[in-house]
């Protein structure tokens, strides 16, 4: 079985998003695996590990520091690492479906991870896309995937608990809202070893599309409400929390 | 081309969404603005669609599309919007809306837009992107658009009437679909109900590991309330998935929701924010949810909740 997971390299959101112009100013931020694609990765090694195959793990390097992502990867049960020399952080959800989908046609893929979605989607997610650019079937907002022959049964959260469960003829690409089991961990030496053994193939990208999309404008929003802050040492914000809680009945 | 907007309605056990009433409302004020059309699109069966305020209703029913099914829904949608030739295209950004909107997209080479807040009658469609933490305003190229839609960004009521539906078949054959609905998913049960708490003390990712949870309990023990989460928590396995409040978890409205080590990402927001009491901590100074919550504090949640157990 030939198991693929198209990753997404993201600014991280932890911090600070500093703005230059109409985009975030990729040289101040520090780039991340997108959370949805640790639990994609996750599901994928574990779907290889139930029927056996390979999992390649591709991505685009926006800002050429996506090996120790892959290394990661790697780590965690992956076999083979792709990686799609974009070097433009600004790449946006369009071009970097259309790359992957040009990259993954020649994996003869039975089946595509994709994290549900990440926090700069804003012209869509590359699941879906990938899709659509593969003419494969989509599902999204997965939770559990089964492989048996070439069919998969995937459940797919809507929310609150309720869902559904399909069955989906292969190859198709699956959106992964969270794996069966919260991912691995991987071991800092492990990681480190494979950083010195591993090898990272390396793709030019390869197609082109655009999101259609021109940012006209890019702010942190314009703010309506604001808490009442609480100020002081944790000893009296807590003294604070607890005074408020007993004086409206709620403690 | 048209001037009209196509709206995908979203329904589940014979009740439409808020989401779908919001963006029919939002369409009719495009049209109004732009001489066009509202149109609602309701797909699948087992619902009463003369509910909307629209100037049009069509109403595909077919067996295949009792249940939702994203290459099924994806088709026929397609064909329809083919058809109609609309200037947007509005979907909900929810459970099934992301499965079709980029989809749709990336199939027809018309732009999309997501985390759609607003859209404007120069067609500028303000986003909200990065975790909440920033706004955009993108403008689409070409004679078509599609904007998936935040949940919460419109009116309710604007949209809600009573145009009558026309009815119609499939317009595409649905014989040979690769995906297959099984069967429906229900909650599994067991567990407290949350959305049924007064109180609720309410961790995120800050909480750091799965041995902190208990602090959170203790907590909540001393006030009577109830512990929940947002979405990492339950995905890395720190607590049950009936605990979660949010997009893909539960809505919750209870008198108090206190809230530690949670950044308030939009997917958290649409599950909490009708709470009549928001206390929010977290140590990040601009985490969107102070934006929110009727009290906060910058501190360590740790720090707070320990002097909270002392003082109770």
């Amino acid at each position: 079985m030939n198991i693929v997971v198209a990753i997404k390299h993201i600014p991280s959101i932890a911090d600070d998003l500093p703005v230059s112009g109409n985009t975030v100013d990729f040289d101040s931020v520090d780039f991340v695996l997108n959370e949805f694609d640790e639990q994609s990765i996750e599901q994928a090694v574990l779907v290889k590990e139930a029927v056996g195959g390979t999992v390649t793990v591709v991505g685009v390097d926006m800002i050429g520091e996506l090996d120790a992502v892959l290394h990661l990867a790697l780590a965690k049960g992956a076999d083979k690492a792709v990686k799609i020399t974009g070097d433009d952080p600004a790449a946006d959800s369009h071009t970097q479906a259309k790359w992957l989908s040009e990259a993954i046609k020649g994996m003869s893929a039975d089946i595509i991870f994709a994290g549900v979605q990440a926090s700069n989607d804003l012209d869509g997610q590359i699941g879906p896309m990938l899709a659509a650019y593969l003419d494969m079937p989509y599902i999204g907002g997965v939770s559990s995937v089964e492989v048996a022959g070439d069919s998969a049964t995937v459940n797919k959260e809507f929310a609150g608990g309720v869902g559904a469960k399909y069955e989906v003829s292969l190859p198709m690409v699956v959106g992964v809202q969270a794996s069966v089991k919260p991912p691995r961990y991987a071991p800092v030496s492990k990681v480190r070893q494979v950083a010195q053994t591993a090898t990272i193939e390396k793709v030019a990208p390869s197609g082109e599309v655009s999101s259609g999309l021109t940012m006209k404008k890019m702010a942190p929003p314009v703010v309506t409400g604001h808490a009442e802050m609480i100020e002081g040492s944790s000893k009296e914000v807590a003294a604070k929390i607890v005074e408020l809680l007993k004086s409206k009945g709620l403690a | 081309m048209s001037n009209d907007i196509l709206v995908i309605t979203e329904h589940m056990d014979g009740k439409f969404s808020d989401v779908s009433f919001e963006m029919v409302g939002k369409a009719k004020e495009l049209a109004n603005a732009w001489g066009g059309q509202s149109i609602a699109v309701v797909v699948g069966g087992g619902v009463s669609s003369n509910v909307f305020a629209s100037d049009s209703t069509i109403h595909v029913d077919d067996a295949a599309l009792s249940n939702f099914n994203p290459e099924a829904y994806g088709k026929v949608i397609e064909a329809l919007v083919k058809e109609k030739s609309p200037k947007v295209v509005m979907f909900g950004w929810t459970a099934t809306g992301m499965d079709l909107a980029a989809w749709l997209s990336a199939k027809l080479g018309v732009p999309c837009a997501a985390y759609v807040k607003n859209i404007g009658a120069d067609m500028t469609m303000s986003c909200q992107a990065y975790g909440g933490k920033m706004s955009a305003d993108v403008s689409p190229e070409g004679d078509m658009a599609i904007a998936a839609c935040l949940a919460g960004s419109f009116p309710v009521e604007a949209g809600q009437g009573s145009t009558a539906a026309t009815t119609m078949a499939s317009p595409v054959d649905l014989g040979s679909l690769k995906v297959k609905f099984v069967e429906a998913i229900k909650p599994a049960g067991g567990d407290v109900d949350i959305t049924s708490q007064v109180k609720l003390v309410s961790i995120g990712r800050g909480i750091g590991g799965k041995e902190n949870v208990e602090l959170a309990e203790e907590l909540a023990g001393k006030i009577g309330a109830t512990v929940s989460c947002s979405r990492p928590v339950v995905d890395a396995g720190w607590l049950p998935r009936t605990r979660q409040v949010g997009k893909s978890g539960l809505k919750v409205k209870p008198k108090l929701y206190l809230m530690l080590g949670i950044s308030g990402a939009p997917e958290h927001l649409e599950g909490m924010k009708s709470a009549e009491l928001i206390i929010a901590v977290n140590t990040d100074k601009k985490a969107p949810i102070f934006n929110v919550a009727h009290y906060g504090a910058t501190a360590d949640l740790f720090e707070v909740a320990e002097a909270m157990l002392e003082l109770l």
